[in-house]
């Protein structure tokens, strides 16, 4: 039996979208939820989110996305992510996504795609089953 | 505004209904909730009375509509003299296309257009750039360069409509793209009318599109104030936003106290450049959200005028009535739309279209039904503006001047609105001003809690949202969105390239040199501005020169 290490969760605001009530609401429900959450703030490259998720050794990219630029930006998150070996990370992401651009999403890699009006509890419901957990000690 | 033989016996009238009736009813029929509240959770009480308006001053407080302190209205006549400018945002994909969305409402009786640009142009990169991938053409139109400019006013007279655009840190390149063309259509400057957003403190606190430090972007915010007024007197020079804050989450006080607040660190630092405060406060304008209250939204339209009034005249000492005016544009509450049972939107955007009417704007925008999902549609567009054709045409609500002024709670609303907007601006003060207090990220703060507020009782079901936590139906409505045409970054681009090529490359050369000698200085850069954009230079280039000068923002992030 050891301590169960706390998921590690980072909240990422990709392109140059500025629209992040919702990122910052997930943020502090995340916290409230009991995980570790580390939120990048506004309009990071791909590049930039992958460093961060390598650095801060996370579980979990949750991504924000409100400009319409998901097609071109979340296929090149999880393909940075996994030439960064880190293709077990959970990659999930919420914003205003038109059902039909959902199938293409999972097929680059999104696990999952939460639009508006989801419930918090539904999306740390969705992370506490999915997310990996070999790390426990 | 009653003697006090007929106050005395109106309370004492009260305590009497009181006992005798509203206990009775009471013991049988409980109210429906232990508390009733705005949407911003402000107290509402069952019944107002004179006593809730006790102290109220007529002439004092409210006056009449066109004279101090405005309460009322900022014009005489409001809504039976002229009607709001029906101002619907957009711009998508290229400049054609958005050209022909532009035609397409001004034939459908929109009566001003509102430029949406699209992230790159709004945050200085030109289409081409690598940061701009899969971001052009997606949320506004891209302005790149003045071609764009050229193409998305294309058989639209610059002297026979107004625009408003809504660009901050790039507002001078692309403001003087406007001015270009106006002159390449041979409309003198002092006949363009019109309103460009330059508002960057809010950019700072809760739309995210800066560039520079916040004492760069202020001297570009007032180089605009102080061109316009001395070239294109009707343009409105900015447009203090409250809107975004609201959208951010911000509860009505807070986007009230905010903007305002805002608003005093523009002016002032307008005036300490040395320019007369009746000069150019005429030309200052405001931006609010409308939410779903419909009463709590009139009082804060009501309240914004009365205290801008009293700030412009008390604080900096203006005596022109015209820089008293606190002249509004309204945008839906974006942040109210729905993506589950799409059609109710239409419903939640006309109850707060009538209340932007009802608190006497200036122009409104209503918000489409289909945008918690994408872009608007041609189809929800247009009934976006036919809800305000309808409001104005047939609901009668425009018949006459603040038609809900003199109601006890909306009096009181007013005044408890007013009182605790103004407790913000001093504490704002005391911190030393809108600047210093987003530098140390009071207005943040203060908005993130406010947003994880409301999220907490729509979770909780304290607040319902029809079809989304109550009233949920499976079946889904079919819906045809706007797609942004695939090719339209790739034609941008190109067109980008093929002006890079034609161009007198020396002369923008030239051109940006001069403008980056000037921004090392202190004088004003609109001339230079001008300059660089009539030769082509483009608005990458053009933040570039100027990101040398002045550097970067670097982002305060505040959970």
């Amino acid at each position: 039996m050891g301590l169960e290490r706390r998921v590690r969760v980072l909240v990422a605001k990709p392109g140059l979208d500025g629209h992040d009530r919702g990122a910052k609401v997930m943020v502090r429900a995340l916290r409230d939820a009991g995980m570790e959450v580390i939120y990048t703030g506004i309009r990071q490259t791909p590049e930039q989110i992958v460093e961060a998720a390598v650095q801060e050794d996370v579980d979990v990219v949750g991504l924000s996305i409100l400009s319409g630029a998901h097609m071109t930006l979340f296929p090149k998150i999880t393909r940075l992510l996994k030439e960064r070996g880190m293709d077990d990370v959970l990659v999930i992401g919420g914003g205003i996504i038109p059902e039909e651009d959902i199938p293409a999403m999972k097929e680059a890699g999104i696990a999952e795609v939460f639009g508006p009006g989801t419930p918090i509890e539904t999306i740390v419901k969705y992370i506490e089953e999915n997310a990996r957990m070999e790390k426990e000690l | 505004m009653f003697d006090k033989r007929e106050l005395t016996s109106i309370v004492k009238e009260k305590e009497r209904w009181e006992r005798e009736t509203l206990e009775k009813t009471l013991a049988r029929f409980p109210e429906r909730l232990p508390e009733f509240t705005t949407v911003s959770g402000m107290p509402i009480e069952r019944l107002y009375t004179p006593m809730d308006v006790e102290d109220l001053d007529y002439v004092r407080d409210l006056g009449f509509p066109g004279e101090f302190p405005f309460t009322r209205g900022v014009y005489a006549t409001v809504h039976r003299g002229r009607l709001w400018t029906m101002r619907q945002y957009a711009g998508f994909g290229t400049a054609e296309e958005s050209n022909q969305r532009y035609k397409y409402l001004l034939e459908q009786g929109q009566t001003g257009l509102s430029v949406a640009f699209d992230l790159p142009t709004q945050i200085g990169y030109d289409s081409d750039h690598s940061i701009a991938s899969g971001e052009v053409g997606r949320v506004g139109v891209p302005v790149s360069s003045l071609r764009d400019m050229e193409i998305l006013f294309d058989g639209i007279p610059l002297d026979k409509v107004s625009t408003s655009m809504t660009i901050n840190s790039t507002a001078p390149q692309v403001l003087a793209m406007y001015f270009a063309l106006a002159e390449k259509q041979g409309v003198p400057l002092n006949k363009v009318d019109g309103t460009v957003q330059n508002d960057i403190l809010k950019e700072y606190v809760a739309r995210g599109t800066y560039i520079y430090p916040p004492e760069a972007s202020m001297r570009l915010a007032v180089d605009i104030i102080e061109y316009c007024y001395k070239n294109a007197p009707r343009f409105n020079t900015i447009s203090v936003s409250g809107y975004h804050i609201r959208e951010a989450g911000a509860t009505a006080v807070q986007e009230l106290a905010f903007t305002l607040a805002n608003g005093i660190a523009y002016v002032e630092a307008a005036m300490e450049r040395g320019l007369p405060i009746d000069d150019f406060a005429p030309r200052v304008s405001f931006f609010f959200a409308c939410h779903n209250d419909l009463f709590e939204e009139v009082a804060k339209f009501r309240a914004a005028r009365r205290m801008w009034a009293k700030i412009v005249r008390e604080r900096f000492g203006a005596r022109d009535p015209r820089s008293m005016l606190l002249r509004y544009h309204v945008q839906t509450a974006g942040c109210t739309l729905t993506a589950q049972q799409p059609y109710n939107n239409i419903v939640r955007v006309t109850i707060q279209a009538l209340a932007a009417v009802l608190g006497g704007a200036q122009s409104l925008h209503t918000n489409s039904f289909d945008e918690a999902l994408a872009l608007p549609s041609e189809t929800a567009v247009i009934t976006a503006l036919r809800t305000q054709q309808i409001i104005a045409h047939e609901s009668g609500v425009t018949n006459t001047v603040d038609p809900l002024g003199g109601s006890f709670f909306m009096e009181s609303l007013t005044n408890k609105i007013e009182e605790e907007a103004m407790e913000y601006i001093q504490k704002i003060d005391a911190m030393g001003g809108a600047m210093a207090a987003i530098q140390r990220g009071f207005y943040q703060k203060q908005i993130a809690d406010s947003a994880y507020k409301y999220q907490k009782e729509v979770e909780s079901k304290e607040k319902t949202v029809v079809g989304v936590n109550e009233f949920i139906t499976e079946a889904k409505v079919p819906i045809k969105l706007l797609k942004v045409d695939p090719e339209a970054e790739e034609k941008q681009v190109e067109r980008l390239r093929r002006v890079r090529a034609e161009r007198d490359g020396k002369k923008v050369k030239e051109v940006l040199k001069k403008l980056r000698r000037a921004a090392e200085g202190r004088g004003n850069l609109m001339p230079f501005m001008l300059e660089a954009v009539k030769a082509y230079a483009t608005t990458g280039e053009i933040s570039d020169t100027l990101r040398e000068v002045f550097g970067e923002y670097k982002a305060m992030t505040i959970v």
